[in-house]
């Protein structure tokens, strides 16, 4: 998901659209959160704010929530977010041998966004496609049973 | 998956190899192979199964023929006359009684080899999930007329009483139990909830239902909400199941429009409708309480309890909480009677059981097997044997809050009471298989990463503990363990167990009991030898003073 930059009045009119949308009760608060991630990229303090005054809710209980779920980010991400499955299916499966792989690749480590801000590297708990492990998932493509040498050709796809 | 006529099972104990078992198998694998059997027969070699006088053993199941002191020499004759011709060698024979108790089941269950049975799993992969009118033909919505125009609520939740169906969500609670405690608290409005927050890791059992079969769900929650007197429900499904969620949500649109949700149901008066909730990517949001809150747009953080859900859920109100799998087998219960599901499965757990076969097997996947199936059935029938002919060494069921067990347990059945004899946990139904290459310790290491990730951080046993737990395992996995690592590993154990608020830190600790009790040796040797037997941890000297 490519991301730019949106300035503070666009992200002020995207968290109303959504509000008006799906209604400004509690039970929203983690769709909307959802919405505004995928939209922005990550939840930005302003969205926070301006989502707090439409919801009547303090920006700290938003906070909090937002920053509870792994979904959800409150720092900017890299154009490409490559996650990685680290849970034990995976990681018997050989998932330990790509990951040093991917580290090295990219030269990053965990949780890293890279300078140029086209990568950004997490890991994952189990994303239930275990049947093809090792997973690997860049943006929304899910890529199963990856070897190492693999993973050059993977990152290559992505501009 | 195709099923398998015969398993053929060689010992492999001391005694037996030292009396020529190797050949035995190499041999009998080259005759299977002459007469094109290999794709009917499995042959694998298992350990320590008799009395040592008549070894090597070669076992042929489902017959329940036992061979004993059997030669190279011996294999031509089996293959031909029993394998290829069905006439057992009588003359090879041995009695039954020169086995150990670990190969009980072989006789127990004489004649059957335990065949896929599907319930849960009988519409996925064969119907159009986003066509309602395939799932109609299948006999969908049917049961919910029944339950509609022909049972009282009391009625239907003792039927689900009476069937014995426990909850497949881990805790094997049962349900008609539940359903009898909601409808029997007094509220004005209650709620019927499907936990689909499937995140244990190794299990992706309920994405396939949710992908496959969605009406399946929507069918049982509507049976459950006429049993409890409920009028609204929420299906959860996790944040990174998309397909699942688009699946739902298109089902729920087209039971609206059929008049299967919504007001006045088959024109009966009664009336309920349903709602997506999904998640944003948090174990501890399986947890019923935790859901609950994550739907009231709070941080997943468990409730104390009592008041369980039963009486005080979503928004206070009454709230059944069922898990997918749950709910699946609940159409088919209706339609078929209790007593037709008591017959499925064991006594005390009835049913089928749908597993997640992992790890170095040659083939992994999803199976729906009457419960109480072992195993060595399931790493020899399904899984057709470990990848490369390694041994079974290690195996985690249930997904990481589950259990570690040794090869040696897998001859036990797979059923809630037999297991739980056992000490293992049958949890989700993942089925983790490791061969030689596993490292005990750093099996443990991965699963404390996960927890100490995973807590929401709410109660402190199972934030400081869990990271305590990681930083001693890590230390352990370099080389710089000591004796008193193990003693406070156990002793985590124990303290997540009792202090831990929920489930999650209650179950945490179970790796760590698990490696000291059945890989002592292999622990004690990453500390005392500063050996890792396996070659798998890095033996680096680093310590964990700082890790994120």
């Amino acid at each position: 998901m490519p991301v730019e930059v949106k300035v503070d009045q666009d992200v002020r009119k995207i968290v109303r659209t959504l509000v008006e949308e799906k209604g400004p009760e509690k039970a929203e608060l983690i769709p909307i959160l959802h919405e505004i991630n995928s939209e922005l990229g990550y939840i930005s303090d302003e969205a926070i704010k301006e989502l707090s005054e439409r919801m009547n809710i303090p920006s700290s209980h938003i906070y909090s929530v937002a920053t509870f779920y792994r979904m959800l980010s409150t720092e900017p991400r890299g154009r490409h977010v490559i996650q990685f499955c680290e849970s034990a299916p995976c990681h018997v499966a050989g998932g330990r041998l790509v990951w040093e792989k991917l580290q090295r690749e990219l030269g990053l480590s965990k949780g890293e966004t890279s300078e140029d801000e086209k990568w950004s590297l997490i890991t994952t708990s189990c994303l239930g496609v275990c049947g093809v492990g090792p997973v690997l998932v860049v943006d929304n493509n899910i890529y199963g049973n990856v070897t190492p040498e693999q993973v050059p050709g993977i990152l290559s796809n992505y501009e | 998956m195709k099923a398998t006529r015969s398993m053929v099972l060689v010992s492999s104990d001391p005694e037996s190899m030292d009396r020529g078992a190797l050949e035995v198998f190499n041999r009998l694998q080259k005759q299977i192979l002459a007469y094109g059997l290999q794709e009917e027969i499995t042959l694998s070699m298992i350990s320590d199964v008799s009395k040592k006088s008549a070894n090597p053993l070669v076992l042929v199941y489902p017959d329940a023929v036992i061979y004993g002191s059997v030669t190279a020499d011996d294999v031509p004759l089996i293959v031909e006359e029993h394998l290829y011709k069905g006439r057992v060698v009588e003359h090879k024979q041995i009695s039954p009684y020169d086995l150990t108790g670990k190969i009980a089941w072989l006789t127990a269950r004489k004649g059957t080899l335990p065949a896929e049975y599907r319930i849960v799993l009988k519409n996925v992969g064969l119907i159009d999930p986003e066509n309602i009118d395939e799932y109609i033909i299948n006999e969908g919505y049917e049961a919910l007329g029944t339950v509609l125009k022909e049972m009282t609520p009391e009625e239907v939740y003792t039927e689900i009483k009476n069937s014995g169906l426990r909850g497949r969500g881990g805790a094997g609670f049962p349900t008609g139990l539940k359903w009898q405690f909601v409808a029997g608290t007094k509220s004005e409005k209650k709620y019927v909830i499907c936990n689909a927050d499937e995140s244990e890791p190794g299990t992706f059992k309920d994405r396939l239902v949710l992908e496959g079969d969605p009406h399946a769900i929507i069918e049982a929650m509507s049976i459950a909400a006429y049993a409890v007197g409920a009028d609204e429900g929420f299906v959860y499904i996790r944040g990174e199941y998309g397909l699942a969620i688009t699946r739902m949500a298109k089902a729920i649109e087209q039971a609206r429009e059929y008049g299967l949700l919504g007001e006045d149901i088959f024109g009966t008066g009664f009336s309920f409708d349903l709602h997506i909730h999904a998640g944003a990517g948090a174990y501890i949001c399986g947890e019923e309480t935790a859901l609950i809150e994550s739907i009231e747009g709070n941080r997943g953080e468990p409730r104390a309890r009592p008041p369980y859900p039963t009486t005080a859920g979503l928004w206070q109100k009454p709230t059944v909480v069922n898990n997918v799998e749950t709910l699946a087998n609940i159409p088919a219960i209706i339609r078929n009677g209790a007593e037709w599901y008591k017959a499925i499965g064991t006594p005390s757990s009835p049913g089928t059981k749908v597993y997640t076969i992992l790890g170095n097997v040659n083939v992994t996947g999803l199976i729906e097997v009457p419960m109480g199936i072992t195993l060595r059935e399931v790493i020899s029938i399904y899984a057709r044997g470990m990848k490369n002919g390694a041994r079974l060494k290690i195996a985690q069921t249930g997904g990481s809050s589950g259990s570690i067990i040794p090869a040696s347990l897998q001859d036990t059945p797979m059923d809630f009471d037999s297991y739980s004899k056992a000490g293992v946990s049958l949890g989700s139904g993942a089925l983790l298989i490791g061969d030689e290459n596993v490292c005990a310790v750093d099996l443990a290491k991965v699963l404390l990463n996960f927890f100490r990730f995973e807590s929401c951080g709410k109660c402190n046993p199972c934030r400081i503990g869990n990271k305590r737990a990681y930083q001693i395992l890590w230390n352990i996995s370099e080389g710089v363990g000591t004796m008193q690592d193990l003693t406070d590993l156990s002793q985590l154990s124990d303290q997540l167990y009792e202090l831990s608020n929920c489930g999650l830190g209650q179950t945490a600790g179970s790796p760590l009991h698990d490696i000291l009790a059945h890989f002592r040796a292999e622990v004690e040797a990453h500390v005392k030898l500063k050996v890792c037997p396996t070659g798998v941890c890095q033996m680096s000297g680093r310590r964990a003073y700082q890790i994120d």
